[in-house]
């Protein structure tokens, strides 16, 4: 059975607490990251990105509290939902809003979209428009990593619905086989599309998958940064010291639609549940903690808000005014040599 | 007679197949309770049961597989992989058995299963929600492959392909869903009421497979083509003023070289036109038959119009797909001649 991780707060787990400075950190990558969903959620609804979005709000606490403990030259596979992960990885609004935009200054030059972002100088190699298709890639990164002796790791994130798919199970068993310097983080939201948890796996945690292929499962609090901070760092930790993956399950929740902005009023769950959920909304929650520890005011909260909506608007407006990519350039980059 | 759209006809087709026939069955991600992502599936769950209608976990290679193993043992799935571009999780177990399961057991067995699965472009999917793989499954022998291009024959060809005791690949281009998409993103979207082939009969009826069906008689050129293509070739011609026969090819395997050398031989020339990509695609096959059959009679060489050979990109949606302009210059190529 999995381990439930409690918070230091909770069961004085032995972790170490993070530093103002990180929690700082953690915070403003969570306000990076709702504002720059809610602002392209608007942009998608009014048709200027064309496509659809799969949008991470209220999943925040995951990506910043995972994000938080890696280096640039740490991998980390995505999914559909995938702006996010990027934004906690450092991710340029400027070049993520472009993408989305389909301009020639995105992170693909407009050619990946939501679906496909990606930056190799980030170690972010690729949201994915295919469920499963990031966890054996990213133990091939960890595995590379192994294979040079470096202390990096490489981390996938996948949901709920993906731990069904063959190739999680795959990538999982070789990662543990080979102790791979890996993260399996499973972020289950309860639904994979309009399917509950329930209706498509037996297993209410996830977690407990890691058994079956001789690794730890732990299960955090998926809106509780400083939660999902500790497992995760307790994690990564592991396998920088080479002792191979873990998989950490955080127990987190949609706001919104599977696609698109809608949260309520939808037929697959009740506008009750995404209330209570919307409660512990991650955010707000931090915020509350951090003022109560007095490392941040609701004044100051503001004023980090205020700057990076600021830094949305400016965003938004280098994307629009970018250029379209060439359309001869639609044929580069199939293969290594042109044409 | 009632208006359909492609969706609800293809939803009659399934409601009339599981009203008539109780081996089978419909299983997928979320098929059953929401309804299916595009509605075809939609109030079936609720009509014949959970046991009928089946929401599978996100494992394509498990759908597939199970369906092989319900087919195997005297039941009739419908499995839906959600969209044409979740299929290669799926692929082993269809190239690797599906197919072969007939051969291999010189005949003891055979799995007659139906696969749904939404195609193509013009939705703006990107990369992974816009392709059009027909070509992969052609190239693999004992798989039958569908791809309709209206609701009348969605209807007929998916109640064959459920009838069939071959394997069936059943291609659904999306953009045709809710209207005659012709390839100009630009003019408002028709409904299908528009269209003749929009009228469809409540109950039960089939096209036959392995028949393909000229759409507009011609003598200047033939068209051959399927899918969201059928419409684009029709109003490029239109706009052409060019005397074209036009051939929606609706089964792309076993295909009926008849009807498409009768019109070569009559025509004397041939576009080939298709979404997906060339290098290799079901347009080189559709060439080189005719080419086999019709050398002497042809008057100038056969044209092909498709994809570019990269992924679906998400930038270039419309230069990718290709449309009337496209189909206008081949159109120009052959009739120089
Ligand atoms: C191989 C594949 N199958 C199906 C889909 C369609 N699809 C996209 S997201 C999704 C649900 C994924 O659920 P989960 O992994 O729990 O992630 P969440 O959307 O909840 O973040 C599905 C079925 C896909 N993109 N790829
Ligand atoms: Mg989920």
């Amino acid at each position: 059975m999995a381990r439930i991780h409690k918070t230091v707060t909770g069961d004085g787990f032995l972790a170490k607490q993070p530093t103002n400075k990180t929690l700082l950190d953690i915070h403003r990558r969570m306000v990076r990251i709702r504002h720059f969903e809610e602002r392209a959620g608007k942009l998608m609804e009014d048709g200027k990105i064309p496509g659809a979005l799969h949008l991470y709000v209220g999943q925040e606490a995951v990506a910043a509290g995972v994000m938080v403990h890696l280096t640039a030259e740490d991998q980390i596979t995505s999914t559909h939902r995938g702006h996010g992960h990027l934004i906690a990885k450092g991710g340029d609004f400027d070049r993520m809003y472009a993408e989305l935009f389909g301009r020639s200054t995105g992170y693909c030059k407009g050619k990946g979209g939501s679906m496909h972002i990606s930056n190799m100088d980030l170690g972010m190699l690729g949201a994915n428009g295919i469920v499963g298709g990031g966890p054996p890639i990213a133990m091939g990164a960890a595995f590379a990593n192994k294979f040079r002796k470096s202390k990096h790791v490489a981390v996938a994130f996948f949901g709920d619905g993906a731990s069904n798919e063959g190739s999680f199970h795959e990538a999982a068993n070789m990662a543990s086989l080979y102790k791979l310097p890996a993260i399996f983080v499973c972020e289950n939201n309860g639904y994979g599309e309009y399917t509950a948890q329930a209706n498509h796996q037996a297993v209410v945690d996830v977690a407990d998958r890691a058994a079956g292929y001789g690794m730890p499962g732990v299960i955090v609090d998926g809106m509780d940064a400083v939660a999902v901070y500790e497992a995760a760092g307790e994690a990564i930790a592991r396998a920088r010291k080479g002792q191979g993956p873990t998989l950490l399950e955080c127990k987190t929740y949609r706001f919104y639609d599977h696609v698109g902005v809608r949260g309520m009023g939808l037929n697959y769950r009740t506008d009750d549940e995404v209330k209570k959920w919307m409660k512990r909304d991650p955010i707000k929650l931090f915020e509350a903690r951090l003022a109560e520890q007095k490392v941040l005011s609701k004044k100051q909260a503001e004023a980090v808000h205020a700057e990076v909506l600021a830094e949305i608007e400016a965003a938004v407006a280098f994307a629009e005014q970018s250029p379209m990519p060439d359309v001869a350039s639609l044929l580069d980059d199939v293969y290594s040599t042109a044409g | 007679m009632a208006q359909m759209n492609m969706v609800q006809a293809l939803n009659s087709a399934m409601d009339i197949m599981l009203d008539k026939d109780s081996s089978v069955v419909i299983l997928g991600e979320d098929v059953g309770y929401f309804g299916g992502v595009f509605r075809v599936t939609e109030g079936l769950q609720r009509k014949y049961g959970e046991n009928r209608v089946l929401d599978a976990p996100i494992a394509e290679g498990g759908i597939v597989g199970v369906a092989i193993g319900l087919a195997v043992n005297g039941l009739r799935p419908i499995a839906e992989v959600q969209f044409a571009d979740y299929i290669y999780p799926a692929f082993d177990q269809i190239v690797s058995e599906l197919a072969r399961l007939r051969y291999r057991t010189a005949g003891d067995f055979f799995a007659p299963m139906t696969i749904r699965t939404p195609c193509g472009g013009g939705i703006r999917g990107g990369q992974t929600h816009s392709q059009s793989p027909e070509g992969i499954f052609t190239h693999v022998s004992g798989l039958t492959v569908v791809m309709p291009s209206n609701p009348y024959d969605a209807k007929g060809l998916l109640i064959s392909a459920i009838e069939t005791d071959d394997p069936v690949v059943f291609f659904e281009p999306k953009r045709l869903y809710n209207g005659p998409f012709d390839g100009d993103p630009n003019k408002p979207a028709v409904p299908w009421s528009t269209h003749p082939k929009g009228k469809v009969p409540d109950g039960y009826y089939s096209v036959p497979l392995s028949r393909a069906e000229i759409v507009r008689p011609g003598k200047a050129v033939t068209v051959v083509t399927y899918g969201t293509m059928v419409h684009v070739c029709m109003a490029a011609v239109h706009r052409a003023g060019i005397d074209a026969e036009i051939i929606d090819v609706r089964t792309l395997v076993p295909l009926d070289v008849d009807t498409l050398v009768k019109s070569v031989e009559k025509t004397h020339r041939c576009v080939i036109a298709h979404e997906a990509t060339r290098f290799g695609g079901y347009g080189a096959e559709l060439s080189s038959t005719i080419q086999e059959e019709c050398f002497w009679h042809l008057e100038a060489p056969i044209q092909r119009v498709t994809g570019w050979d990269t992924p679906y990109p998400h930038a270039f949606e419309w230069e990718f797909f290709p449309g009337q302009h496209r189909v206008a210059a081949a159109l120009e190529e052959v009739m120089k001649h």
